[in-house]
């Protein structure tokens, strides 16, 4: 490969404390503007900001998670700059000293497992946001000023965007499975800035970095990369340069856009925050802190892999999230067949939630109902078949699949009588389909079965038609 | 006899005994300051509708036969950085002329809570850069002992306040000498309390790894009685100190016999004035005589102090005045067509000249090309001012040296001069590097011009202070020409 891509991210993370960074007002999403606020948190003259402790602590799960190394004495500087979104003209951040350093994200390729390197994890405050209306005003909300953020700062140690994709992903799912974050890059919880440039490997030319900003989703992310990967590699062959700029992911264009010229690099006059006492961290927290930590995905899947027997890809998948586990384990409390409720949620159920954009939490039924399910199938009284036709019910309404199964009149014919007449007159109106069996066509029989499935509105028993069919014709 | 003569502990037993109702006391004050306010300009605010509705609580509170707080009826005057729920809080500056806060400073809740009347709000150098109050947008304040010179500041209306009897005690903030200094040039004792001992939530930052609430009384026991009300830790502020409390009053008294006293000989190579040099040196005497062990000591670093100050605390200047953009609150220029317009233009209007210098010299001691040379240079060099002052502190108990170079300058005479205006605060700064207590008491007038006497202490080591400027205040029958 003569050209290389490197590609580093710097992600924001919105941890789930139950109140703000520095002050008593709710950590909530939402809400009229301007109605979580306070003198702190809207930095009015002479507040004071007192550090939370959860957030302290939710960020020490975070580097625990990934394998950070977390600092026993730190403190929390200013990062000057102006802006409308900014209560005091400084953003309360860290600079020399993070609170984690270090640490690695493993993510799982196709040709196995690598490891991206993390430079820092740093806990600061977030800003408010400005509301642009139609009529040139600016309106500005101050609720999300002063939620307490990570940012995660990795090592240019991605070389394609589905490197960096996997690492998203996994990151995600890390930080939810630890319960720091809910992640929802919509509510903008979760914030991911791309540094991507290219080398040349026979000449040793370099891109200068470009750095990509307001990226909406992990699928924007991807494409902005692919994008600007071979934009980067155009320019190389046409002995080119990029400036180093900064580009914005454009939906509608499918390409990015500049958003900053390449200017003098800013100047944060950073400096420590005297208004709040250096953070102190006991070893004992620290373990305290790890002995608190869940399960995390590697060891999920290893365990799924052992306790209920599942192929390496069937755990894989299964532990992708936290809530995808749960929801895996709790059905199988009331299911008997392991594979089988793997075989159920990983086919059908993740299929028509990908297909929906949605995540499993936002099913309308419960791993009660799916287990439910597959005993109705598995003790005969419905088919595999008319088991997906409920499935689908259960999607759009949240109905329980007994009550659907009567109320649909669903319930799985099993008894020769009730189904004779209607095999005779199948049998009688398909005299062709019957000379062709018996000239050895067996896709005959297999048509003819179908006939009565469907005069059964798919209610009949296979096995049992099948087997009607064929002693029938043998008289 | 006028009752606003009197001290802070004479009005609280008067009204305890009810020889005076609050209501009474409160007129009286309210009196004093109609006739002195447009000679010497001490108050931004005045609050006199507040003021007789907290006496007649107070009042009633009397007639109910209920306890009454440790400043009962008290009328107290509090600095215009200070942050006053639904009263303005201006900080002298025209940037917020018409900021009405939303909450209250602790240290407001405690007076109002000990029954404390506040009278008003006074004049202060604007956001407290200044040592003369003359860079005030409300007017300077005159000192009361001589209307054609400056009271000190940047708390000079708190000075000059009760220097004339317009209030008892005061609440005043100080960040490199702005308590201390206008004490010493208005003749009256002022306490710069040890860093972390008062909490800062609604002091208005000035530089907030200097700055601390500090007090203003007529004697040392006004003082001490004002400052045992507003001391202790508060969960609002994470640097305040969480330790046990010291009864300031109760443990007050004038033996000083083998205290240990040092006396820095660096500070006396200083450029000063020649009379208060002989002024402070007839004041170190007297403790001698109380039987207080005097010895002279080195100081090296000390001399680094004012350029590590002014470096320091510019840099916190810059950043804490950056809230003051015209958005949310304060004021915001007319005529902008831009973003960046409505924020240069909002600031260049709404500061004055001082506060724009500090913020220009502190931006560019940050600067990425600079800040290794100035201010991560001047953090080093505190460390050093701090263990040298630490050191010393494990040997002796207090420190003396003058408050100010010079007695108070007339008005206009150095304005136009900061350097000179900087370097008169080379005896008060240090304090303030090293979180240290001290104090300024009264030891002397030539001219009719008082001379202040600086007691420096251990970190929280108030009553040290305390019991060294009482004791000199009762062998020098307090150095007070009232007015």
């Amino acid at each position: 490969m003569r050209y290389k891509t490197m590609i580093g991210l710097e992600i924001h993370v919105e941890l789930m404390t139950k109140t703000k960074i520095f002050c008593g007002c709710p950590n909530d999403f939402g809400g009229d503007v301007n109605t979580h606020c306070c003198p702190v948190c809207l930095g009015l003259p002479g507040a004071l900001p007192v550090l939370n402790k959860s957030a302290v602590e939710y960020a020490i799960k975070a580097g625990l998670a990934f394998n950070s190394q977390i600092a026993t004495r730190t403190r929390m500087d200013r990062k000057n700059y102006f802006y409308p979104d900014l209560v005091k003209g400084y953003q309360i951040s860290q600079d020399e000293i993070p609170l984690c350093s270090g640490g690695y994200v493993e993510i799982e390729k196709e040709d196995g497992p690598k490891k991206i390197r993390l430079m820092r994890i740093h806990i600061e405050e977030d800003t408010g946001k400005s509301i642009h209306t139609e009529e040139a005003d600016t309106l500005l909300d101050y609720n999300r000023g002063g939620v307490p953020l990570i940012e995660i700062v990795t090592y240019p140690d991605m070389n394609t965007p589905e490197e960096a994709r996997l690492f998203l992903e996994k990151l995600r799912a890390t930080l939810k499975y630890i319960e720091v974050s809910d992640c929802k890059m919509e509510e903008g919880s979760l914030r991911c800035d791309i540094n991507i440039n290219v080398i040349d490997t026979q000449t040793n030319t370099r891109t200068n970095i470009t750095e990509l900003k307001n990226l909406n989703s992990f699928k924007a992310a991807v494409k902005a990369m692919e994008y600007e990967e071979k934009r980067h590699i155009a320019l190389l062959e046409a002995g080119k340069n990029t400036e180093g700029e900064t580009r914005r992911w454009d939906e509608v264009k499918n390409e990015t856009i500049v958003m900053r010229e390449k200017g003098g690099v800013a100047d944060y006059r950073y400096a420590p925050d005297f208004d709040i006492a250096p953070i102190v961290i006991e070893e004992e927290w620290i373990d305290e802190i790890r002995n608190s930590l869940p399960e995390l995905p590697h060891d999920k899947k290893e365990r799924f892999i052992r306790e209920y027997g599942l192929p390496e890809y069937d755990a894989g998948v299964l532990t992708q999230s936290k809530e995808l586990a749960d929801f895996y384990e709790e059905t199988n409390k009331y299911a008997k067949d392991p594979k089988q409720v793997s075989n159920w949620i990983m086919g059908d159920v993740l299929r028509r939630l990908k297909d929906e954009e949605l995540e499993i939490e936002d099913l309308k039924f419960g791993p009660k109902d799916l287990a439910h399910l597959l005993e109705l199938i598995n003790s005969g009284k419905i088919s595999n078949n008319i088991g997906k036709k409920v499935l689908r019910e259960m999607f759009e309404t949240g109905g329980k699949p007994e009550k659907i199964v009567k109320e649909r009149g669903l319930i799985q014919i099993s008894d020769e009588g009730e189904l004779e007449s209607i095999v005779k007159k199948v049998l009688s109106e398909n005299q062709q389909s019957i000379i062709d069996y018996k000239n050895g066509k067996d896709r005959a029989l297999g048509y003819l079965i179908g006939q009565v499935m469907k005069a059964t509105k798919g209610k009949a028993n296979p096995q049992l038609v099948n087997k009607m069919v064929r002693e029938m014709i043998e008289e | 006899m006028d009752i606003t003569k009197g001290t802070a502990m004479e009005m609280r037993e008067r009204i305890i005994n009810k020889e005076i109702s609050a209501r009474e006391l409160v007129k009286a004050h309210m009196d004093r300051i109609e006739e002195m306010e447009g000679k010497i300009n001490a108050f931004i605010t005045v609050t006199k509708e507040e003021a007789f509705k907290k006496a007649d609580l107070i009042d009633a509170k009397i007639k109910n036969g209920e306890d009454l707080g440790a400043l009962a009826g008290i009328p107290i005057g509090i600095k215009d950085n200070i942050i006053t729920e639904g009263i303005r809080t201006s900080c002298g500056s025209k940037m917020l002329e018409n900021f009405i806060p939303p909450y209250e400073a602790t240290v407001v809740d405690k007076i109002n809570k000990e029954d404390g009347i506040i009278l008003g709000k006074t004049n202060m150098d604007e956001f407290a850069m200044g040592s003369s109050t003359e860079t005030s947008y409300f007017g300077t304040t005159k000192n009361p002992l001589d209307l054609e010179r400056v009271p000190g500041g940047s708390s000079g209306g708190s000075a000059a306040a009760v220097k004339s009897n317009e209030v008892a005690l005061s609440l005043g903030s100080d960040t490199g000498g702005s308590v201390r200094q206008p004490a010493s040039f208005c003749g009256v004792v002022g306490i710069k309390p040890s860093y972390g001992l008062v909490s800062r939530y609604g002091l208005v930052s000035l530089a907030n790894s200097f700055d601390q609430i500090g007090v203003m009384g007529r004697n040392v026991k006004d003082a001490a009685l004002m400052l045992q009300v507003i001391v202790g830790h508060d969960a609002k502020d994470s640097t305040s100190t969480d330790m046990e409390r010291i009864n300031y009053l109760d443990d007050l008294n004038e033996d000083i016999r083998d205290m240990k006293i040092a006396v820095p000989k660096e500070f006396f190579e200083i450029d000063m004035d020649n009379r208060v040099r002989e002024n402070v040196e007839k004041a170190i005497k007297v403790f001698e005589e109380l039987g207080g062990k005097v010895e002279e000591i080195s100081l090296p670093n000390s001399k680094y102090g004012l350029p590590t100050y002014y470096i320091l605390s510019t840099a916190e200047i810059s950043s804490n005045m950056s809230r003051f953009d015209g958005i949310r609150y304060g004021y915001r220029a007319k005529e902008y067509n831009s973003l960046d317009e409505l924020y240069m233009n909002s600031r260049s209007e709404a500061f004055g000249k001082e506060v724009k210098r500090r913020i220009m010299v502190g931006t560019y001691a940050l600067s990425r090309d600079h800040t290794e040379d100035y201010y991560k240079k001047a953090l080093k060099v505190r460390t050093l001012i701090k263990n040298e002052l630490d050191e010393a502190f494990k040997k002796y108990d207090i420190i003396l040296s003058p408050t100010s170079p010079h007695l108070p300058f007339k008005i206009g005479e150095r304005i136009n001069d900061p350097v000179n205006m900087y370097k008169a605060d080379c005896f008060t700064i240090l304090a303030n590097l090293a979180g240290i207590c001290a104090l300024s008491i009264p030891c002397g007038y030539i001219e009719g011009l008082p001379v202040g006497l600086q007691i420096m202490g251990d970190r929280y080591k108030e009553i040290d202070i305390l019991k060294a400027a009482y004791a000199f205040e009762l062998a020098t029958g307090g150095v007070n020409n009232a007015l």
